[in-house]
């Protein structure tokens, strides 16, 4: 554990050691001339742009079965490709175009939110313990330690496990407190790195508040490693989303899609109708392989060692 | 003939997407037989990379090494890689500047010193141990067998600087090259290193470029001094000379900008101005001429060449349109 | 070094604790909680209180868990409830942890067989097509959920054209003799060589999909971490010596680029772990991985106490090894203090 935990803290020691303006203004002229940079941020704007637009270019709703009644009495005839449909029905009779494009909403949502709720709690428990230090350090940095010791999806698929009724809240809460932990080592790393750094000395030798040396010294030159982090979070959240619902802890309620839900859902008919699991599987990999894009060549604009 | 001939040597650096730069333009320099050759300058001078083409050591990609720099007769510039492992090590030894950085910090000592024994000269895995243990006693490490078991962090920093020593001079190199080899280490040890250095290639009659920045230490072993300023050979004289009368600006600059412990009290350092940072080509002028306090209208429009020095006696090589006049008699002496 | 380990003991001990106590709790506050989980919605309220009491779940919580803490030390976890009823959660353990190392060890022997040479070539050739080739597909390799990607293999290898069996670990019709649980292991010890094949045979395509995960990480780190070396001042010096090149790639570039790879595979394990779920559901594979998925699925509270518990305990050790194995291969580590 102490090796993982260790890799975290050097990480975010190498980028805290230089961060700041010049360096973000030097990293975004790298990143404009990298082609997996564009390339990651192309799928990215797609799909944002995919789902926004979606209520208008799904051609079905969604949640009613395309052929009726019909479909609904025979169970498991599952619509071929036909007018209309160009990629058929799924296990419910609804057509697959549209719940993949509506998808998109529900499963960039995910993606977003399980990030941003377990960025704040990391923010708030690594800030807490690097900005602080002494016994709150130690008490957060244990209780992240114990949390680190289960592999991150068994952490999940546990915290699922808690709510009797899974919804779409219960799979973004448990894929996000996963990640709570990770932010927070990421972060106190980075303070802590910080702490000792001459511009803090500087500014606390000036007799500059803690608070004002916290929020206007540490945090900002934080930011990095935290970025990239997030950014290949997104990606990982939606991917362990789509392992809980195979799991059968996702939402079990499927009247609004997602890619993952559907993906999970799939498994029980995957060896007669494949495409049912082929289309969201491709939608989840395309979008994560996004995201990883953009957070690699984050990770690598960043990077001090990488400017040679 | 020389042992080395160095002859219009030229290093041109390509970057994707970046203007290509000129490291080292045009040196020339000879290396008898157990003569020791300093090349002087700032750091960018082009020093270091003069040594890395000589050692077939720059990355393939990115560099161009043209000119010719013969050892021995053999033109070292067109051998094949396989051609050149052979006298790296062999005929050819460095040492470099960072001892702790230098050596591998996951191997020991010994196996450092034995592998190039049993690359060069056969020897087995035994047969080289003794040797090696050898090799470390008369480079001045105390307890060698016990120094060969160890790794480089737990030597001291001139102790590793000894042991680079003593694999560069393992397999008795004709050439030996030190690039900066004291620029890293405490001032006591420094002298201890150059002394050990200059033993050593007297004892083995071993030919040694001595790069450095340090005119203390170029006073202390060279016979032959090159000055380098922006890849070129600026002024070449014999150590003494150079010292009681530097007649290219460049250099009169490097030796008044050493504090000197016997100065008259009040008088003060004149650093030369700028940096290398400043450096322009030595195209249509003299690359100099922005930092020279002696600068005429002439060095701006024409590139000097390098002539012999029709002032000083001796064989002084010079390139500038207006050196510095020898100072009285009085200031000579006072100077050497 | 010995105070080292016995002080990253104590901490693993410390962690196995706490962490004990949190899945205690995390039990008890589970859906219906363990009584549901043993009688199912429809118990009349009478059984659920008698058995309330025989559990001793009216006592305040901390006694329970005391007492189930003095149970766990003598082994006693519980008797699984939906994985395989009837037997103790200790047995399950037992029977099932050979399986996943099995598959483990060959998967990270995959990801290591395949990362590390493709990380050193990558490097050395940076920007050329296999370095890009190999940088896009190991990032796709990221992006591919590890189920699907099992899913994928079995499709094509095992169901259309039949290369390798579907699920399990052994064939129904081969009689293998039992020795350490390992059944490649067994059959070669036994001589069953076919035994061995068809054991082997059903580990290969879980083994693929699970070494996908570490795979990606030990290409990248190898090739950022040779990327780095070759820069350094030894390797110049190594050059300046004139060793042969695979002197130079074996002895001064892979020995000391192969740091932060060992480092990485601790890291892996946890991975591994969480991947055995989704991969050995796929493959019906009965390993801890399965017992979890099913044991999630049917919520079978002891089993799955235990298994998460051991996940946990594994990991932490795995990693302790590797610090310890570090000290080994580093010498800067191995010799602090002794100068």
């Amino acid at each position: 554990m102490s090796t993982r935990t260790d890799k975290i803290d050097e990480l975010s020691a190498r980028a805290a050691d230089d961060a700041g303006v010049s360096l973000a203004a030097a990293a975004w002229r790298r990143l404009r001339r990298n082609p997996v940079f564009l390339a990651g941020a192309g799928i990215i704007v797609l799909f944002v742009v995919l789902a926004a637009a979606a209520p208008w270019l799904a051609p079905h709703d969604p949640s009613v079965p395309m052929l009726g009644d019909q479909v609904v009495k025979a169970r498991n005839q599952i619509p071929a490709v036909q007018d209309g449909h160009p990629l058929g029905g799924d296990q419910n009779g609804r057509d697959l175009l549209s719940r993949l494009l509506l998808g998109s909403q529900q499963t960039l949502l995910v993606g977003v939110f399980a990030t941003l709720i377990g960025l704040g709690g990391g923010l708030l428990l690594g800030t807490l313990a690097g900005a602080l230090g002494g016994w709150v350090d130690t008490v957060v940095m244990r209780a992240v330690d114990v949390m680190l010791s289960i592999p991150g999806l068994l952490l999940a698929v546990s915290i699922g496990a808690l709510f009797a009724q899974p919804n779409q809240y219960t799979v973004i809460l448990a894929v996000a407190i996963v990640q709570i932990p990770i932010f927070a080592r990421l972060l106190r790393g980075t303070m802590l790195a910080q702490r000792h750094s001459d511009h803090v000395l500087a500014a606390r030798s000036l007799g500059v508040k803690q608070r004002a040396i916290v929020f206007r010294h540490m945090l900002p030159n934080s930011l990095g490693p935290v970025i990239v982090q997030a950014t290949l979070v997104l990606a990982i959240a939606i991917i362990e989303a789509a392992a809980l619902s195979f799991l059968g802890l996702g939402n079990p309620d499927d009247r609004i899609p997602e890619w993952g839900q559907m993906l999970g859902q799939a498994q029980t008919v995957i060896d007669s109708h494949p495409q049912l699991a082929f289309w969201p599987a491709g939608c989840i990999i395309v979008v994560a392989l996004g995201f990883t894009l953009v957070g690699e060549s984050l990770r690598e604009a960043l990077d001090p060692k990488s400017r040679r | 003939m020389a042992l080395l001939e160095v002859r219009d040597l030229s290093v041109t650096f390509h970057r994707r997407g970046e203007k290509s730069t000129v490291a080292v333009d045009g040196v020339s320099f000879d290396v008898e037989p157990g003569q020791t050759v300093g090349l002087v300058g700032e750091s960018g001078c082009g020093k270091s990379v003069t040594s890395l083409a000589i050692m077939g050591l720059l990355a393939k990609r990115g560099a161009t090494v043209s000119g010719s720099a013969k050892f021995d007769g053999t033109e070292l510039l067109t051998l094949s890689d396989r051609q050149m492992r052979d006298r790296r090590g062999r005929d050819l030894g460095m040492v470099f500047q960072d001892p702790l950085s230098s050596l591998n910090p996951v191997i020991s000592i010994g196996l450092q010193v034995t592998e190039v024994l049993e690359r060069h000269r056969g020897l087995s895995r035994k047969q080289a141990a003794v040797e090696a243990a050898e090799l470390l006693d008369k480079v001045g490490i105390p307890d060698p067998k016990r120094r060969l078991t160890e790794y480089p962090h737990q030597l001291s920093g001139g102790m590793r600087q000894r042991a680079l020593i003593a694999i560069a001079l393992a397999c008795r190199p004709r050439l030996l090259i030190a690039d900066e080899p004291t620029t890293a280490l405490d001032v006591t040890i420094q002298a201890q290193i150059l002394a050990l250095l200059a033993e050593l290639v007297r004892e083995t009659e071993t030919a040694l470029i001595m790069i450095t920045h340090d005119l203390g230490v170029v006073a202390g072993l060279c016979d032959e001094v090159n000055v380098l300023y922006a890849g070129r050979v600026v002024e070449r004289s014999g150590r003494h000379d150079l010292f009681r009368v530097p007649r290219h600006p460049y250099t009169h600059g490097l030796l008044a900008s050493i504090p000197r412990l016997d100065a008259p009290k009040g008088e003060r350092l004149s650093p030369i101005r700028g940096s290398v940072a400043d450096n322009i080509p030595w195209t249509g002028g003299c690359a100099f001429a922005p930092r020279c306090p002696h600068a005429v209208d002439r060095c701006v429009e024409t590139t000097p060449e390098m002539v012999v020095d029709q002032v000083v006696e001796g064989d002084r090589l010079l390139r500038c349109h207006n050196p510095v006049e020898p100072a009285g008699r009085a200031e000579q002496e006072m100077l050497s | 070094m010995l105070r080292y380990t016995i002080r990253r003991l104590l901490q693993l001990l410390v962690v196995v604790l706490v962490l004990s106590l949190l899945l205690f709790a995390w039990l008890r506050s589970l859906p219906g909680g363990p009584v549901s989980a043993l009688l199912g919605e429809r118990a009349t309220a009478e059984t659920r209180e008698r058995l309330t009491e025989e559990l001793g779940l009216n006592e305040p919580i901390f006694v329970q868990y005391l007492k189930f803490v003095g149970r766990a030390l003598t082994g006693d976890f519980g008797v699984s409830t939906g994985v395989q009823p009837g037997d103790s959660a200790a047995e399950i353990f037992v029977q099932r942890f050979p399986a996943t190392l099995e598959l483990s060890i060959l998967a990270i022997v995959i990801a290591l067989a395949v990362g590390i040479p493709l990380g050193y070539l990558a490097a050395r050739r940076r920007g050329g097509i296999l370095d890009n080739l190999s940088v896009v597909s190991s990032l796709i390799g990221v992006a591919v959920p590890v189920f699907f990607l099992a899913f994928l293999l079995k499709q094509v290898f095992a169901v259309d054209l039949g290369w390798f069996p579907t699920a399990g670990r052994q064939a129904g019709g081969i009689d293998a003799t039992r020795v350490t649980g390992f059944f490649v292991l067994d059959g070669l010890l036994t001589q069953e060589w076919d035994a061995a094949w068809d054991a082997l045979r059903h580990l290969i395509l879980p083994a693929i999909a699970l070494a996908s995960i570490p795979f990606s990480v030990v290409f990248r780190i190898t090739r950022a971490s040779v990327l780095d070396v070759v820069d350094e001042d030894y390797v110049r010096t190594a050059e300046s010596k004139g060793l042969t090149s695979p002197v130079i790639r074996r002895r001064h570039v892979m020995r000391n680029a192969m740091l932060p790879v060992v480092t990485t595979i601790g890291l892996q394990t946890g991975a591994l772990l969480a991947g055995a779920v989704l991969t050995e559901k796929v493959f019906a594979f009965p390993g801890i991985g399965q017992a979890l998925a099913l044991g999630f699925e049917r919520r079978d509270y002891p089993v799955l106490l235990l298994l998460i518990l051991c996940a946990a305990g594994v990991f932490v050790l795995i990693n302790l090894l590797v610090d310890l194995s570090y000290a080994v291969i580093d010498p800067r580590i191995r010799t602090r203090g002794v100068r």
